[in-house]
């Protein structure tokens, strides 16, 4: 048993042009702090944004490199930013850095803040130049105490630099930074979910539209962005949008590097940095080794527990969202999970419901009652206690808590991975009718 | 703490270190009401928990109705609205720390407090909660005690890892 700080990520070779979001993490895992931040080339994207380009230029680079969000959805960045109001007199908006990373699963912006919190803080301030907004508050999970801890300590060493506050870098604009940390409850990584957990609200999502950027924190337009994605915005500032196209592999059609991992049985699990468009099956055997001695992959998920389930032949797939689409289900977060041929279905699903059932914030009616219903079969299969007609109803409740029936996207993820379940194995499901 | 500490008084007063923390807070929004959950969270960090009396203090500082405060405080995971143990034992249920043998490590820690989930030690010493994931999914399975997240968690390995919090 060992007290987990991140430690290294892996011993992979790391360089600036290849990999732009990790070539400055340390051999021995420990905090990137300012000076040595600025020694690898650190903040130099922020001076050639503040200093040398227009706002709306800033804008255009980041839509033309094709930038999607990294928090699970991959809504087009530069799309998003362009939805803010153009209105110069509208002074009060606000950033948002989601970073309430609790998908089951899913570890990367944990590494990304713990390790090097600078990068954040330069995303996030060319962000603001960008997007005009005078103040910004990540929103943290409150169970990450570490990166709390050093991102507050790398906000401070910002402000003494004179990169955070006032005037910075002598160019007149201001950006205060704040770290809000959360009191638990997955729904907080919800886009408007958070936005009212950072007002002090319950988080139950808001219907949209409006959108965030209409009327977001307050009412004012706000613009949220998960950590991985705004990681990705000081090299693009700096290297340019050809760069940053030539680095997915030919026939991706999202844009960049990804943090990707595997886990599970696997012989080395962990999280790497690759090209979108790699396949999975690269990912799985070369880069995770494969499974451990003496297990199967029986199926895996690629990127988070409201991802669908996908078989081994699917591991050819390519990792970006069309490639995974093309196989059922989403790209999700890019973490992968294997699954051995040790796991029953109905009582992994079980756990994955049992889960989703809890973290439902109970706003929406399909949502509150459907997800306990599917615990409730699930586990009277699991004892082989189930009735005729129960798959049935189980199907039916993906139906009914698909995309479309409930305000947010909570109810949609928790049945995907079920209903993909029942699909690839059936039989096991109908094990557990009495 | 002892059990009749935990016997609420008539009248709650907040410290003065809490309520100048709750007022340093409600600096960095625009609104005074987006520091309730901050609010809480530093009444429970003195208190270990969140006694009744607090939530209509709380909620003079900010200026908001104490009912709203209670919905805020019943709603996150992470305040205490009951007393709990000295220390907060979260063990991680992802799907990765399922495959992990979360279940036996869960069962080895119950049956070592001889408590279930969301209950306390007869001494007061441990809460046992179970937790969204903590993002330590190369080391499954994971928990967290107090503030220290741990990876690669055995059934053998937690008594000595509870004889770490007395």
């Amino acid at each position: 048993m060992t007290l987990a700080s991140f430690g290294p990520i892996n011993s992979s070779a790391r360089q600036e042009q290849t990999h732009p979001l990790t070539w400055r993490l340390r051999a021995d895992g420990e905090p990137v702090w300012l000076d040595e931040y600025r020694q690898k080339n650190g903040y130099a994207a922020a001076r050639k944004a503040l200093l040398e380009m227009a706002q709306a230029d800033i804008v255009q680079q980041v839509k033309d490199s094709g930038l999607k969000g990294r928090g699970g959805a991959g809504f087009p960045t530069g799309v998003k930013w362009g939805l803010m109001p153009a209105d110069d007199s509208i002074t009060t908006r606000y950033l948002l850095c989601n970073a309430d990373e609790m998908e089951p699963n899913t570890w990367k912006d944990r590494m990304l803040m713990e390790q090097l919190p600078h990068q954040l803080i330069e995303g996030m301030l060319i962000s603001a130049r960008a997007l005009k907004t005078y103040r910004g508050y990540i929103f943290l999970r409150g169970e990450y105490v570490d990166a709390a801890r050093n991102l507050n300590r790398a906000i401070d060493e910002a402000k003494a630099a004179g990169l955070l506050g006032k005037n910075i870098l002598g160019t007149g604009f201001d950006f205060e930074l704040f770290v809000h940390t959360g009191a638990g409850r997955y729904i907080c990584g919800e886009e408007t979910a958070l936005i009212n957990s950072l007002e002090g609200r319950r988080a139950n999502p808001r219907a949209k539209p409006p959108f965030p950027a209409a009327a977001g924190v307050w009412g004012k337009p706000t613009c949220v962005n998960n950590v991985e994605t705004l990681n990705n915005v000081p090299a693009i500032v700096l290297n340019g949008v050809d760069w940053y196209k030539s680095l997915a592999r030919p026939g991706s059609e999202d844009m960049g590097t990804k943090l990707m991992g595997f886990s599970g049985k696997v012989k080395t699990p962990g999280i790497w940095e690759v090209p979108f468009g790699i396949s999975a099956r690269e990912l799985f055997e070369d880069f995770a080794g494969g499974m451990r001695d003496g297990y199967t992959l029986k199926c895996w998920q690629p990127g988070g527990a409201g991802t669908g389930f996908l078989l081994p032949e699917h591991l050819e797939a390519s990792m970006y969202a069309g490639g995974i689409g093309k196989v059922g289900t989403r790209m999700g977060t890019g973490l992968a999970l294997a699954v051995d041929t040790s796991i029953n279905m109905v009582s992994l699903l079980r756990n994955m419901e049992e889960f989703f059932a809890r973290e439902s914030c109970g706003w929406c009616t399909p949502c509150r009652d459907g997800l306990p219903w599917n615990v409730k079969i699930l586990r009277a299969l699991e004892k082989g206690q189930g009735e005729p007609g129960d798959i049935e109803l189980l199907e039916h409740l993906v139906r009914s808590c698909g995309p479309g029936k409930t305000f947010c996207a909570h109810a949609p993820g928790a049945v995907e991975p079920l209903g993909s379940a029942i699909k690839y194995f059936r039989a096991e499901f109908e094990a557990g009718l009495a | 703490m002892s059990p009749t500490e935990l016997i609420q008084t008539d009248r709650f007063v907040l410290s003065e270190t809490e309520r100048s923390a709750i007022e340093h807070e409600m600096h960095h929004y625009e609104d005074p009401r987006a520091a309730s959950i901050e609010a809480l969270k530093i009444v429970q960090k003195a208190r270990g928990w969140v006694p009744d009396g607090a939530i209509p203090a709380i909620a003079d500082i900010l200026g908001i109705p104490g009912s709203d405060v209670e919905g805020v405080a019943t709603f996150y995971s992470q305040i205490f609205r009951s007393p709990v143990g000295r220390h907060i034992i979260r063990v991680c249920d992802s799907m990765t720390c399922y495959i992990g043998g979360h279940e036996t490590l869960l069962e080895s820690v119950q049956n070592a407090l001889g408590i279930g989930l969301g209950q306390t030690t007869a001494d007061g010493r441990f809460t046992l909660l179970p937790v969204c994931c903590l993002g330590n999914c190369d080391k499954a399975p994971a928990l967290m005690i107090d503030e220290d997240t741990f990876g690669n968690a055995t059934p053998e390995g937690m008594a000595a890892l509870l004889e770490q919090y007395p």
